[in-house]
């Protein structure tokens, strides 16, 4: 009786443990799917994560990864409520998100009071990874500054002496503007003049063009993204800026995704971004022939930053054995593993738990009848100081 | 401090060609609220759906022109389907109805367009006539812009000389003054008032086509315009075809040139133009009906 007890007891132990070998990893991405400027880029960031995931068969050490997907609506008291429930009731490992700045607070705010791994895969507020930076929370994709800061350093390299700045007037804008600014003006730079129209969905930039023109730059920095972007794009042709001023940008205002409705007017604009389609190494050109199979389109940098951000994930885990109950080791792992992107190698930075990455200047240039890209200059390892980052 | 003349001459074409805009807009609203004293918030969404509308005749037939002249018909009946409806019960109920039911069409509207068009922003490109830039004191100024200045005051002209010289024009302007007696006079002006605002939906849906390659299209794009319609048609002086006029004329200006002179101020700039006028003169600047 009493040996017949303990086989039971000892039979029920390892039945459990039996069970969680088999357990799924979940992630958990948290992205404004249906709602907001940022859906078509949840889309691609979103797709591109998982098929960097499935070349390597979806499963590390024996557990397979499942993905579960919850929209924000772009709000961020729902990317919130989205995100404690991924946490609390589908038992994610670790969630993935947000695409735009607006929803960030809310879910770093609860990553980092819950210990659960946040990973960015695109917004770009600096002091996340810097003043603000958590243990919890970890950067695939960029910080604004460290997108823009080398921007102006080139164009003074160039030729180019004086610069006028126009952006939205938000913390996004002023933050890339803030970028450029600084190291523009301590390599013998001159800011000619800034403008901050209001951040509203009118995009008529005729008024702020005009001035632009009255102040009569070398080149004209700014970041816009989405149909602002185009809206800019054109404009500055059609009120003759192009003529006489060299339009320069965070790289996202000639992304693909703006090139078919910018046409020609995209043509010799310069941007600086960690990404564009031309990057010439292996893994980049697999994935864009990947991408462009199966949906038809070149890919985005934000599609090549969910590739990234999938393939970096997936090294973290095999890293740490697959294992996924300790969150601190699953951290741990991220900051001890390297990869190859679509970008070229990629680390992230114990200090600020922000990626460390190349950083790329580009020419769009009009290639027969398409708009195409040039790289002019690669920096290379391009890394945040810690910014008041107490990691 | 002073700009050169070329570039303030290309200021005020963007000030007039956004006060244009607003005419285009404001007009319908205001001459509805003022007749008949119906608030309509969903004026925008037949705005968004001229636009869309004129996106897909531009992707079906290849001619902008086609696009500008079917898609205000067709928001224009889609108007008349809201009126026949919902909105004809709503004549007579207290102003907050009206606005709420109007809201919430708002929604149904963005909801609606996101559903059939999808939710990424599109553009419809100027037509190839117009795809050039004018020289206008030897600064390129986009042919565009300039011809959705002229058709605004084209409209404004024909809108007048219907108001001033039909007899249409005459029944609307009596029921403007006094409905009660234009009705005991044998006049229909309930049909007066159907035709004024297919009319006034005409132009939302003509306002969207014409805009179209200036700013983007996009689900909600009926929202970001409301405010600074519904400010013209406060300032202007709700029911009167000089008063919408003036009033987009003005508050295009403001806009324009606050965001060039006074740049911290520009996000507030109209509203300062709307609390001015409002003190100085609370009926609006031209209202229809001057009150005692």
């Amino acid at each position: 009786m009493k040996l017949l007890a303990a086989v039971a007891v000892a039979v029920a132990f390892t039945l459990p443990i039996g069970a969680r070998s088999a357990e799924p990893i979940r992630v958990g991405l948290v992205l404004p799917y249906s709602a907001g400027p940022f859906v078509p880029l949840a889309n691609e960031l979103g797709d591109s994560l998982v098929m960097a995931l499935e070349e390597s068969g979806m499963e590390v050490a024996g557990r397979k990864i499942e993905i579960l997907k919850e929209d924000t609506t772009h709000k961020p008291d729902v990317a919130q409520a989205k995100a404690k429930k991924l946490v609390f009731e589908d038992k994610v490992d670790l969630l993935v998100g947000p695409i735009g700045s607006n929803e960030l607070a809310a879910l770093f705010a609860f990553a980092a009071g819950s210990r659960i791994p946040l990973i960015i895969p695109n917004a770009g507020d600096n002091e996340a990874t810097g003043e603000k930076c958590s243990p919890w929370v970890i950067r695939t994709s960029f910080s604004n500054d460290q997108i823009v800061r080398e921007m102006g350093p080139w164009l003074i390299k160039q030729g180019i002496k004086t610069a006028a700045l126009i952006a939205f007037d938000y913390t996004t804008g002023h933050q890339a503007m803030d970028g450029f600014k600084k190291p523009f003006i301590a390599a013998g730079g001159t800011i000619v003049g800034e403008q901050y129209p209001p951040f509203g969905p009118i995009s008529d930039f005729g008024p702020y063009l005009t001035k632009i023109k009255e102040q009569k730059p070398d080149a004209v920095f700014t970041f816009f993204a989405g149909p602002p972007a185009t809206a800019l794009v054109k404009q500055f042709s059609e009120f003759g800026l192009k003529e006489s001023i060299k339009l320069t940008a965070a790289g996202w205002l000639i992304s693909p995704l703006n090139l078919p409705g910018e046409g020609d007017a995209a043509a010799g604009v310069i941007g600086i971004l960690n990404y564009v389609p031309a990057i010439d190494n292996p893994v980049n050109k697999a994935f864009q022939q990947k991408f462009q199979a199966k949906y038809n389109r070149t890919a985005s940098e934000f599609a090549a930053q969910g590739y990234d951000t999938g393939k970096l994930i997936y090294a973290a885990l095999k890293a740490n054995g697959g294992k996924t109950s300790d969150k601190a080791a699953f951290v741990k792992a991220l900051h001890e593993v390297s990869v190859e992107g679509t970008r070229g190698p990629l680390k992230i930075d114990p200090k600020t738990n922000n990626i460390i990455q190349d950083i790329y200047i580009y020419e769009a240039k009009k290639v027969g009848d398409k708009v195409d890209f040039a790289v002019l200059n690669r920096i290379r390892n391009v890394q945040d100081a810690p910014n008041g980052c107490k990691l | 401090m002073l700009p050169d003349p070329a570039s303030l001459v290309i200021q005020l074409l963007n000030g007039l060609q956004y006060g244009m805009l607003l005419f285009l807009l404001s007009v319908g609203l205001s001459v509805v609220l003022g007749l008949m004293n119906f608030i309509n918030l969903a004026h925008g969404t037949l705005y968004m759906l001229g636009a869309f509308l004129g996106l897909s005749l531009v992707g079906v037939t290849g001619s902008f022109w086609i696009a500008l002249a079917c898609a205000p018909l067709l928001a224009a009946a889609i108007g008349a389907l809201f009126y026949g409806v919902l909105l004809r019960h709503l004549q007579g109920e207290s102003a907050m109805k009206q606005v709420l039911v109007t809201f919430g069409l708002i929604f149904i509207g963005i909801d609606t367009v996101r559903m059939i068009w999808g939710d990424y922003e599109e553009a419809i490109a100027a037509p190839a006539l117009l795809a050039d830039s004018i020289r206008i004191w030897g600064q390129p100024y986009p042919a565009y812009r300039l011809f959705v200045i002229a058709l605004g005051l084209v409209v404004a002209l024909l809108l007048w000389l219907g108001l001033e010289r039909t007899r249409l024009g005459a029944v609307v302007r009596a029921g403007v003054d006094d409905r009660v007696m234009a009705a005991s006079l044998g006049i229909n002006i309930d049909a007066a008032f159907f035709g004024v605002f297919c009319l006034g939906c005409w132009l939302a849906g003509l306002a969207g086509v014409a805009v179209a390659p200036v700013l983007q299209i996009y689900p909600g794009m009926d929202v970001a315009i409301l405010i600074p319609t519904l400010i013209v048609v406060v300032v202007g002086g709700p029911g009167s075809l000089r008063g919408a006029l003036l009033g987009s004329l003005l508050i295009g200006m403001a806009e324009t040139f606050g965001a060039v002179l006074l740049p911290d101020f520009a996000s507030f700039m109209i509203y300062a133009v709307m609390v001015l006028v409002l003190l100085l003169r609370p009926g609006g600047l031209l209202p229809a009906r001057q009150t005692a």
